[in-house]
């Protein structure tokens, strides 16, 4: 085995472990939480006996330990067991949301990335000259305003008084793709402005550090043109970092998007959090909290797993 | 202006104002006799019920985790999804008294114990099964059972004995209670086969709708029930409910044209919203009321003369003013305001610091007095009790706030610590709003208000069919209430709904809660 791949295996066993020792810390941290789910299922409306007869109903009273490692075995399985609240399944309505979460952070990743690096290729090439200085200027601007207001700004412009899209970003099963794209027009302008600045500062400085390097003038003194030497040398060397803060994004828009999925009243998976949370409803906000791990590891171990792959050092071993 | 006229057009049509009279004013206000004229007939051909279409309806409160189990309903969107599926046995009529549904009528014995509903016939559930006075008794049997999660629970509390009688449903109760009916319009209490003792979230009842899309916290859509019996309800063709918790989102969707009603319009923005030519911001003013509760038998609060010193240290008209943008009314410390029917106008408290001042000196209290609030007991309850905390200090009073965190505010701070701000949503009858929170012995004693006289008066007004003499009763207990209880009410807030010009057909209410007591998409129609 070449030492790229025994990275690699090691690398991946290394989130595996990491994934197990969070599923032990989200279920510790669900039991800290004030209150419990049958005074908050409730409200205010409930009666002693309403709460005793509905605590017992939910098993609440049962050992904390055992209730982990039963849970962590039905998990693995993929049952994630059914929500206290009402019911219903949650492999079912986590399915649903999930794929929902994932259609917005891929359409906003589609918009996203190739713009960011794009720009920020751009930004390299007239670096200090006035379309650097703009492109800085327009992206910081935009992660410094709160999303929920940039999210509030555009409904206002481009629903409520050009009605191009609409402001709520409802979707289901009968809508056609193009509906459905439509729809989403919203949240994904707010979350590219939103993760825009990053990616693009990063890919910027990532080939500016390249650039300094000695095989950049070799290429620049074989005559290449300024967007060659950056597209075809300095570029494929900066890949490991760009890939980094790109997965770190990526990651931010399926995990992060609570504040812009409750202002476009978008059906996905911060939602369907919050709205647990707030009833104390342990088996969704467990299993929530897992696949948000999940995602969050996986795409790091992509970004690592990428950077490990990319280093020709390890690549080519002596 | 515009908008003006429209409303002069439809009062024309509704024989509220003459056709002169119209065109006079319509001519006062710059209007051409042809478009004037145009103005009523667009009026008229909107003003019967029109068929078809679909109403979509932007809704605040609900969550992912909502059941569609009538039982376990406990906001205003679990409220309006019933009331499209299912029906209770009764509803209330929005100029006060009940309106037969499923109860085609009902007679109570002379002394108010046994009551006996005669079940309507010939109707089905939307499963095709037919609706009989054994399904009511099960459905009523189910809220009422011993191991019932239900939120109806304390209103089934005082029945001793239900059957069925052919074609009858009859209930026998341990005291009299002349309000049994105004108990039974309540939303949880909707008719399912059965009861739903199988499948109590199934959706299935005998509603003017039939449930064909689930998604809780999401969207609900409902088709008309073909087999519906009631002629006067269900005009558009489907109902779509969204879920829109946010405010702004939920009043854009509004103004985009996304849905066609709102609940809950933010009073601070309410005047904004209705001057929009396509909305209209309608009001109710409702039993709802923000409040701030002592627990009576805690110190210091056991001191009837703090109790008075902090009563008289509130400025209500600033906080109906201030908090609810004017949409409300003032509160005068007792739970009970005019949309009760056997509603008496007490003296009203005012502000008054010198005579705050002589009761705190009365109750020889002299330290500062712990208040806890948070957003989550009603909007803009921070802001309250700062305002609370300025007026009171005028009278000398040293009030202390600490801000609680929203979440489990109803299970750690709300019946739990002494001095709080919190929120009722009032009830259909004094009766039971005086049962729910004011007896001695209630589940929501929330100001531990402990007064045998109040105890006893409540149980003898049951009794009363005299309309006159229990009103007088029930002006007693309020008195009470007001100078002997723990519950400091400076306001009741309105029901502030947000209608689209393109629908018609809404009703003003006196009694009942918002969106016509979540009957609008029901009642209303799309005019073509």
């Amino acid at each position: 085995m070449g030492p790229a791949l025994k990275l690699v295996a090691q690398r991946i066993a290394l989130g595996l472990l990491l994934l197990l020792a969070v599923s032990a810390l989200i279920f510790a941290g669900t039991m800290i939480l004030p209150g419990d789910v049958a005074q908050s299922i409730l409200g205010q409306s409930a009666t002693p006996e309403a709460l005793a007869n509905l605590r017992a109903e939910l098993g609440l009273n049962d050992p904390p330990v055992q209730r982990y490692f039963e849970w962590l075995f039905n998990a693995l399985q993929g049952d994630l067991g059914t929500a206290l609240t009402n019911g219903r399944s949650i492999t079912e309505s986590i399915g649903q949301r999930l794929s929902n979460t994932l259609f917005l952070a891929f359409w906003a990743a589609v918009v996203a990335v190739p713009l960011a690096i794009f720009l920020g290729l751009l930004a390299v090439r007239y670096k200090d000259r006035w379309p650097d200085k703009l492109i800085s200027a327009v992206t910081l601007a935009s992660i410094s305003i709160p999303e929920f207001l940039i999210g509030y700004m555009l409904m206002y412009l481009i629903a409520v008084k050009l009605r191009w899209f609409p402001s709520v970003s409802m979707i289901n099963d009968s809508m056609s793709f193009l509906e459905k794209l439509s729809s989403i027009a919203l949240p994904v302008a707010v979350l590219t402005l939103v993760v825009l600045a990053h990616m693009m500062r990063m890919t910027r400085a990532a080939i500016l550090n390249v650039m300094q390097s000695a095989y950049i003038e070799t290429a620049e003194l074989k005559g290449l043109s300024g967007f060659q030497v950056i597209y075809r040398h300095a570029f494929p060397n900066a890949v490991a970092p760009i890939v980094n803060v790109v997965m770190l994004n990526l990651a931010y828009l399926v995990v992060g998007v609570v504040v812009i999925e409750v202002v476009f009243t978008y059906p996905g998976m911060g939602q369907y959090l919050v709205d647990h949370v707030s009833k104390r409803d342990v088996p969704v906000v467990q299993a929530c909290g897992l696949i948000f791990a999940a995602v969050y590891i996986g795409l790091n171990l992509i970004a690592d797993v990428v950077s490990i792959l990319s280093n020709p050092r390890l690549r080519h071993p002596k | 202006m515009n908008k003006h006229m429209q409303y002069l057009a439809s009062q024309a049509v509704a024989g509220k104002l003459t056709r002169r009279d119209f065109l006079g004013k319509a001519a006062a206000l710059g209007f051409t006799a042809v478009s004037a004229n145009l103005l009523l007939s667009g009026a008229a051909k909107a003003a019967g019920p029109q068929k078809g279409g679909t109403i979509k309806v932007g809704i605040q409160g609900g969550g992912a985790s909502d059941s569609l189990d009538p039982a376990l309903g406990a906001n205003a969107t679990a409220s309006q999804v019933t009331r499209l599926w299912g029906e209770p046995l009764l509803e209330l009529d929005p100029q006060g008294g009940i309106w037969p549904r499923l109860a085609e009528s009902y007679e109570a014995s002379a002394d108010a114990r046994v009551w006996t509903f005669k079940i309507r016939e010939g109707v089905t559930f939307s499963n095709g099964k037919t609706l009989t006075a054994d399904d009511v008794l099960a459905t009523m049997d189910r809220h009422s059972g011993e191991d019932t999660k239900s939120g109806a629970l304390g209103i089934m509390r005082g029945i001793k004995a239900m059957r069925a009688e052919g074609n009858d449903f009859i209930v026998e109760l341990d005291t009299p209670n002349a309000d049994l009916p105004y108990l039974l319009t309540d939303y949880h209490l909707a008719i399912q086969p059965d009861g739903g003792k199988d499948d109590p979230a199934a959706g299935i009842g005998t509603g003017p709708y039939i449930l064909k899309s689930v998604e809780p916290g999401v969207r609900f859509v409902a088709e008309k029930n073909p087999n519906y019996w009631d002629d006067s309800l269900g005009h558009a063709e489907a109902i779509e409910l969204i879920v829109i918790n946010d405010d702004t989102a939920r009043v854009a969707a509004l103004q985009s044209g996304q849905v066609h009603m709102i609940n809950r319009v933010p009073p601070r923005t309410a005047k904004l919203v209705d001057r929009a030519p396509n909305i209209n911001v309608q009001t109710t003013s409702g039993p709802g009321h923000y409040v701030f509760i002592m627990h009576t038998n805690t110190a210091p609060f056991d001191n009837k003369d703090l109790r008075l010193a902090l009563k008289y240290g509130i400025n209500r008209q600033e906080l109906v003013d201030k908090i609810l943008s004017g949409y409300g009314s003032v509160g005068n410390d007792t739970p009970i305001n005019s949309s009760y029917p056997l509603f008496t106008q007490l003296e009203q408290r005012e502000y008054d610091p010198d005579k705050a001042a002589f009761h705190l000196k009365q109750s020889g209290f002299d330290g500062s007095v712990l208040l806890r609030t948070s957003d989550n007991s009603f909007p803009g309850a921070p802001d309250a009790s700062a305002l609370f905390q300025q007026s009171a200090g005028a009278a000398g009073i040293n009030l202390e706030i600490k801000r609680e965190p929203n979440d489990g505010y109803w299970s750690e701070v709300w019946n739990n610590k002494p001095f709080c701000t919190s929120y009722w949503g009032g009830r259909p009858t004094q009766d039971q709003m005086f049962t729910t929170a004011y007896l001695s012995t209630a589940d929501w004693n929330d100001t531990r208000f402990n007064n045998e006289q109040f105890d006893q008066m409540l149980v003898a007004a049951r009794g009363e069919l005299d309309e006159g003499k229990r009103t007088q009763m029930y002006a007693d207990m309020s008195t009470i209430l007001r100078d002997e209880g723990g519950l400091i009410c400076p306001m009741f807030n309105d029901f502030v709904d947000g209608v689209s010009t393109e629908v018609g057909g809404w009703v003003d209410a006196k009694q009942g809660f918002e969106l016509n007591n979540f009957y609008a998409p029901m009642k209303m129609w799309l005019a073509a």
